[in-house]
């Protein structure tokens, strides 16, 4: 079983999940001389919408030149899909909390890094797709070899542009959600206070009285 | 729970926060404008109150239609220079004696979009006589007399739609160039789209110009259907050469961006224009009926008028063997340059990824040799290695044009990555860049475009400016941008905002025009039908129901002052004459509900005519605008309008000097 400090911070991690519905997950923002107020899109769980109000049709407009495919929102059935697996993990996550068992915490938190890692995987497929599939009969602008993948986090200069792409508040949030209940399970009192019992007898009574 | 338990959540709560703020920090921030430290920028372009600049800087107001003057390195607007748009500042366009400068075969253009300036040259080198400027909208060409600064003369291009390519003057001013940016049907005719790589074609006219009154199209080459962009003469050993850039080879006339930008290579025209002078000579071109307008200024009338022409010399390349050659160059060249030496001719690919420099004796070699690697419309294409000297690697993206320095120094504009690149020639090796804020156009070095460059400056002549001055709503300023290209490395010295666009500009060492200048027009010569050279001069007339009225202005009283005896609907003409000979004394005149006109802006000695059409019964003011003394605002009359029918005859009051003659005038006893 969970202690109930635990379980209480299980269920808090869970929650924060909460956040993504309100904040963006990851954010791309994009810097060149003609822009120096720069220019950016954000990607939330359900949409991607500009950094400002017309960013995405202006990312769009400049992409047309290179031949890339217009970013479509709808066109993603990703976006459609993540606000149900956010929910659940949120359900998962409060489940294994309110049911205090050791083991669905560690499914939940299993469940949560592969979700997180398939996330990334997949986003990067749809910025290596949205690089690499240019439309070279329509492209204005056509560079042998040239190809328009942002990276996935860090900073690469594409053209003119210098592209950086971070995670949002709402990705940041999950990190930390993630990594809360990773500490958690952890330094989980029962899991160390097992520890604990078979190396420092007297760590057992300390942990007791706290 | 234990300290250490405690210190460990903590730990981890802390780097994982770290990290996030770390991510945080590497977020892109608003980049800090400018090059950070302008050093001695502020004293380099200072021009201390009284002084001089050294360079008069002229640059094309874009879409508005005017030329901007402007002093280097200070940057400051001297002058807003009429053209191609009417100027209610100073009734230019508006008024009976400079209206017919904006006639053409379409009619009366109150707009237009002007975009390369071109300064009159003597032997490659600027001569400070004329400025030449091209209307692109409705192709025509004006030259500018630079020691008056006024428009004196303007010539319709006929057998061209976008008249972009154009005024670039040759060595000696024999001629300025001009291309066609759309082909259009030849002679015009309502042809089916469909038709336009059979049907369309384009133009390049070599127009006189080293005479004032005179200008006119020599004769005309009738080219492919593409879009030819810019063009520049030769020089020195390349003199008696013009070359032309164009894009759309692929004839392309819908969704031209897209489809216009297929060809890895398109052609730049050289053409032989001694050549063409020879074939004309000999007969071998067409008579090509046409209608252009060719309107004049005349000195001593103070007052422009139109002739029109109907036909003119057309060339076809196929009767004209070695006038035109195509040299394939990368990638919708925009630009195109030729260097102080005559022998380089520079494209600039806007869409290329290297810079391409031909060579001329090169060219002229592939020509005696035939290297050709094919015909297109009966026009022979060089082999590109063959007229290539060498293309300049890492150019940035998208270069557009080039000026040269008096060093071998080349500097291009280079549009998308916003920046000049400076390199060597005949080196070819880039050897700095420095950007520009934002998305430079043209760029001018001193004397650039002239076998002897100043050097000096570069100006760089931006698309847009965003954040780079107060912002003024959604309309924002121009500006241009002035660079120190006398050491290695070029530094920003300056932004000033202009007016239009500045398109393209030229700088002229201010020693070769300040010196020339009019200061007043001699009152003597003044020749225009209704002046009135002294106030006795002065006086009314009616014929049906037009008045003109002979007026005078000299400081602080207009002759006459009162009028009487106008009736609602006459056309009432005020030619008014600037009796002061003496310089910075203009008068301004305005009438009230003057509807059809703006106001004069009357130099000394020179006559000028607003237009006034009363349409009720009343007693109406008019006065001098540009206030001229301390009794300025005394500087006033009245227009008395009786109703239709009136029998009160015209009569006027004035000064004692003058009532006398204005009696004789007039005929009216007061």
């Amino acid at each position: 079983m969970l202690s109930k400090r635990s379980r209480v911070l299980i269920a808090v991690a869970a929650l924060l999940l909460a956040a993504l519905f309100v904040f963006p997950i990851w954010s791309v923002y994009l810097n060149a001389p003609q822009y120096p107020e720069g220019i950016g899109m954000h990607i939330w769980i359900n949409t991607i919408t500009g950094v400002k109000e017309h960013d995405l049709q202006n990312i769009n407009g400049l992409n047309h030149y290179i031949g890339m495919k217009r970013i479509e929102p709808d066109a993603i059935p990703e976006l459609r899909l993540m606000p149900f697996i956010v929910v659940a993990l949120i359900a998962g996550g409060v489940a294994a909390a309110a049911l205090g068992r050791t083991l669905l915490a560690r499914i939940w938190v299993g469940a949560f890094l592969v979700i997180s890692l398939v996330g990334l995987a997949d986003f990067w497929k749809w910025e290596y797709d949205y690089g690499h599939d240019l439309d070279m009969e329509n492209a204005i602008i056509k560079i042998p070899g040239m190809s328009y993948q942002p990276p996935l986090i860090g900073t690469k200069q594409l053209l003119n542009f210098s592209a950086t792409s971070l995670p949002g508040i709402g990705g940041l949030i999950a990190i930390f959600s993630l990594g809360m209940a990773v500490v958690v399970l952890v330094f989980d009192k029962g899991a160390a206070a097992r520890v604990a019992a078979a190396t420092v007898p007297a760590a057992r009574a300390r942990v007791a009285n706290t | 729970m234990s300290l250490t338990r405690r210190s460990k959540y903590l730990a981890s709560a802390g780097a994982v926060l770290l990290a996030a703020t770390y991510l945080y920090a590497c977020a892109p921030r608003q980049k800090v404008s400018g090059i950070g430290n302008l050093g001695d920028a502020a004293s380099r372009t200072y021009v201390a109150p009284g002084s001089y600049d050294e360079f008069y800087f002229f640059t094309s107001g874009g879409f508005s239609g005017q030329v901007g003057v402007y002093g280097l390195p200070s940057g400051r607007l001297l002058k807003v220079l009429p053209v191609f748009s009417q100027n209610a500042e100073n009734g230019y366009g508006y008024n009976s004696e400079t209206k017919a400068l904006l006639n053409t075969s379409y009619g009366n253009i109150p707009w237009d979009d002007t975009h390369h300036p071109s300064l009159s040259m003597t032997n490659g080198e600027h001569d400070g006589r004329w400025l030449f400027i091209n209307a692109n909208n409705t192709p025509r060409f004006a030259r500018i007399d630079l020691a008056k600064f006024e428009t004196t003369e303007t010539l319709e291009i006929p057998n061209t739609a976008g008249n972009h390519g154009a005024p670039f003057a040759t060595e000696n001013t024999e001629y300025l160039v001009a291309a066609t940016r759309f082909s259009i049907p030849l002679p015009q005719k309502d042809e089916s789209f469909g038709d336009f790589a059979t049907k369309f074609k384009g133009t390049i006219s070599l127009v006189k110009a080293n005479e004032f009154g005179k200008m006119d199209v020599a004769f005309q080459i009738l080219m492919p259907g593409f879009d030819y962009d810019l063009g520049r003469p030769g020089k020195g050993p390349s003199h008696g050469w013009v070359f032309f850039t164009s894009y759309n080879t692929e004839q392309a006339y819908t969704k031209l961006e897209v489809n216009a930008s297929k060809n890895d290579k398109d052609y730049m025209a050289a053409v032989n224009w001694k050549q063409g002078e020879k074939c004309v000579a000999e007969g071998k071109a067409k008579t090509w009926p046409t209608k252009y307008y060719h309107n004049v200024l005349d000195d001593a009338t103070h007052t422009a008028t139109s002739e029109v022409k109907t036909s003119v010399k057309m060339l076809l390349p196929e009767d004209c063997p070695g006038m035109v050659y195509f040299l394939p160059t990368p990638k919708s060249p925009h630009g195109v340059d030729v260097d102080p030496t005559g022998e380089y001719i520079v494209g600039g690919g806007k869409l290329a990824t290297v810079i391409p420099v031909h060579s001329f004796s090169k060219i002229q070699k592939a020509i005696a040799d035939k290297n050709f690697e094919k015909d297109v419309y009966g026009i022979p294409v060089v082999n590109y290695a063959a007229s290539m000297f060498c293309e300049v690697a890492n150019p940035g993206l998208g270069p557009l044009h080039n000026e040269f320095d008096e060093k071998g120094n080349v500097y291009t504009s280079v549009f998308i990555s916003s920046e000049i690149v400076k390199w060597s020639l005949p080196g070819c090796k880039v050897l700095d860049r420095v950007p520009t804020y934002y998305s430079i156009g043209h760029l001018s070095v001193m004397g650039g475009d002239t076998r002897k460059p100043y050097g000096k400056y570069v100006v760089a002549m931006n698309k847009i400016t965003k954040d780079r001055f107060l912002p003024t709503g959604p309309e924002l300023t121009q500006s241009a941008q002035l660079f120190d290209i006398s050491g290695d490395k070029m530094k920003l010295l300056l932004d000033f905002p202009t007016i239009g666009e500045p398109h393209y500009a030229q700088g002229i060492l201010a020693s070769k025009i300040k010196d020339n200048q009019v200061k007043f027009f001699k009152l003597a010569d003044n020749n225009h039908p209704y002046v009135a050279k002294t106030e006795q001069a002065t006086g009314l007339t009616r014929s049906g129901k037009t008045v003109h009225i002979k007026m005078t202005a000299i400081r602080s009283h207009f002759a006459p002052d009162n009028i009487d005896g106008v009736q609602v609907g006459d056309t009432v003409l005020f030619h008014v004459t600037n009796l002061e000979q003496d310089w910075d004394v203009p008068h301004g005149f305005a009438a009230i509900g003057s509807f059809s006109d703006a106001e004069l802006l009357i130099m000394p000695g020179q006559t000028r005519t607003l237009t006034w059409i009363p349409n009720s019964p009343g007693v109406f003011p008019f006065y001098c605008t540009d206030f001229c003394s301390a009794l300025h605002q005394e500087m006033q009359g009245y227009v008395r309008v009786a109703a239709v029918g009136s029998t009160v005859a015209l009569s006027a009051t004035t000064s004692k000097r003058s009532l006398k003659a204005l009696e004789q005038a007039t005929g009216s006893a007061r």
